[in-house]
């Protein structure tokens, strides 16, 4: 008996050590190695390259872009995010699981059709660029909304709709609604229930949704891809990636690289956040 | 015995519920239902002969054929090593752990562009590992094996994140009952532990899958987009009608798309709402 067991010991440590290691080099060669890769070859030309490609006219109206259009979509979401996950576990109502899954859609669209969506709404084939124009002719603006920034903010907006609304909801459905409908019932007003009562639980899963939400809109590219056009004016990061890397030559990609380190250094950034967030959290508890 | 009182309608207690709806609804309608009805809206106005014209084409089929394919090898890969990081991160405590559970957010969290052009610089054959692996004759940028890397790299979070709550809460009496009773190892968890995680695994898969289906960015560098070699993915496929401005093709061909996610993603709930179910059984 007592062999057998130590047989069975060994066996369960060979298989232990075996998982550790295919689960380490399966990381180590999909994950760091990319990420080792963009440090590299942005750095292949050496260091005053590297600050002279980040310093061009086209990065920095690419960087403005980009921050002008992740601030705006957080924003929104965040509003979005508290409303909705407050509609969606505070009330029963019909419909609750429609509405649910029509908030998820985003997630599962591919970001080049978001784009397309935009296109064919306010483009000029879309039924809405009449309006736009009546707009216009009405008030003497001059608003553009495809291959313009609106358009980038609103595919931005898009694709990141369901991230703070994703992360508010469970949290708030494990909490329940006990304090709330006690404080309701003893004469709170809604604001004053959400500051005291509810923004406590919630703040550290808005905090994450927050982060996942700027990160993603940091890099979004199909969506965008598909509504800005203009190098210099209306590109993001993203786009600006991919202009440097397709016009082929050594120094541009090298260039291409060096931009992409930026948003890797963002990634780490927001992995880092997210687990000393997650830490927090579980250390509130 | 007294019957509890029946409130016939639940009073709501707590304030906000029109407001919220209000707001939830006028904004999700404006941002996405809109944007995307516009799609279905101009792609009805082509006859059913057009529209199968268009989606029938050779190169769409192609690249149908190619997203769907690529995407459920990866999903399948990514299921195995979704399930194997999740159980090492779940099961075993060793140096490293948490750095390791933190690395598994990064294709969220990292553009794909840029995860984009640099698995098309690694997998080239100027690259590593690209260089080796060509050396010993596969050619993985620029080819169908490409797409599949790309996507395994979008789609692992999916599949680790789906099976690790799960396996944190599977109660240990299952298998130690399973052991007492005389089940080996194996057995234990082909037997007990694998079909209490099946639902778990098949959400994980079909995310990955549907993120698969539809992604762009980090396919279309690598992939090299050649219609010769069916290369081509769908959402490059629509980006370039795009950018021949022919918005029958472009529409007609996302909204098939459309019904693939939507499909997926109902299947996805329905996943979910049967293991509710099974959760509240037990």
């Amino acid at each position: 008996m007592d062999y057998y067991d130590k047989k069975q010991n060994r066996s369960q440590k060979v298989t232990k050590y075996l998982l550790i290691a295919v689960s380490v080099i399966f990381i180590g060669v999909m994950l760091v190695l990319p990420l080792i890769s963009v440090i590299v070859n942005s750095l292949k030309e050496g260091i005053e390259f590297y600050f002279k490609s980040l310093s061009t006219e086209f990065v920095t109206s690419a960087l403005g872009v980009t921050v002008m259009a992740t601030l705006i979509s957080v924003g929104v979401n965040t509003l979005f995010g508290i409303i909705a996950s407050w509609l969606l576990t505070r009330f029963e109502f019909r419909g609750k699981n429609t509405l649910s899954t029509l908030i998820d859609i985003p997630f599962s669209v591919s970001p080049v059709i978001a784009g397309l969506a935009f296109i064919m709404t306010f483009g000029r084939l879309g039924w809405a660029s009449p309006v736009v124009d009546w707009i216009n002719s009405t008030f003497g603006t001059d608003i553009q909304i495809v291959f313009a920034l609106p358009g980038v903010v609103l595919a931005t907006i898009f694709v990141t709709f369901p991230f703070i609304s994703r992360e508010i909801i469970p949290v708030l459905n494990t909490v329940g609604h006990d304090e709330e409908e006690a404080a309701a019932l003893m004469g709170a007003k809604g604001l004053k229930i959400f500051r005291k009562i509810t923004f406590p639980h919630i703040k550290w899963a808005l905090l994450y949704g927050v982060i996942l939400c700027t990160a993603r809109a940091l890099g979004e590219f199909g969506a965008v891809h598909a509504l800005s056009k203009t190098r210099g004016q209306t590109f993001t990061l993203p786009l600006e990636i991919d202009a440097l890397y397709m016009s082929g030559s050594a120094d541009s990609i090298t260039a291409s690289f060096a931009v992409s380190s930026l948003l890797v250094i963002m990634a780490i950034v927001v992995l880092v956040a997210r687990n000393i967030v997650e830490y927090r959290a579980k250390k509130e508890k | 015995m007294k019957k509890p009182l029946k409130v016939k309608h639940k009073v709501r207690v707590i304030p906000g519920f029109g407001l919220t709806m209000g707001i939830t609804v006028a904004m999700l309608s404006m941002l996405i239902i809109i944007p995307l009805a516009s799609v279905l809206l101009y792609s009805l106005r082509l006859s059913p002969a057009e529209f199968f014209g268009l989606i029938t084409a050779p190169n769409v089929i192609s690249a149908f054929v190619t997203s769907i394919v690529c995407a459920l090898i990866a999903a399948f890969i990514n299921s195995i090593f979704g399930l194997i990081l999740a159980w090492v991160l779940v099961r075993y405590d060793f140096f490293g752990k948490r750095i390791l559970d933190g690395l598994i957010e990064l294709p969220f969290a990292l553009p794909t562009a840029v995860a984009g052009i640099t698995l098309s610089k690694m997998y080239s054959n100027t690259g590593f590992p690209g260089g080796f692996l060509s050396g010993i004759g596969l050619d993985v940028s620029y080819s169908h094996i490409g797409i599949v890397v790309a996507l395994v790299f979008i789609g692992i979070p999916f599949t680790v994140r789906s099976v690790q709550p799960v396996l944190e809460s599977l109660d240990g009496q299952y298998e130690e009952a399973a052991y007492i009773l005389g089940a080996s190892r194996r057995k234990t968890f082909f037997k007990v532990i694998l079909p209490e995680m099946f639902p778990s695994l098949l959400t994980g898969f079909s995310l990955a899958l549907a993120r698969g289906i539809g992604e762009y960015g980090s396919v279309i560098y690598i992939s090299g987009n050649s219609a010769k070699n069916g290369t081509q993915v769908v959402s490059y496929v629509i980006m370039q009608k795009l950018e021949r401005m022919d918005y029958s093709s472009a529409t007609a061909i996302a909204l098939v798309m459309l019904i693939i996610s939507f499909v997926l993603m109902f299947a996805i709930n329905i996943i979910q709402i049967r293991r509710s179910r099974r959760v509240n059984a037990m």
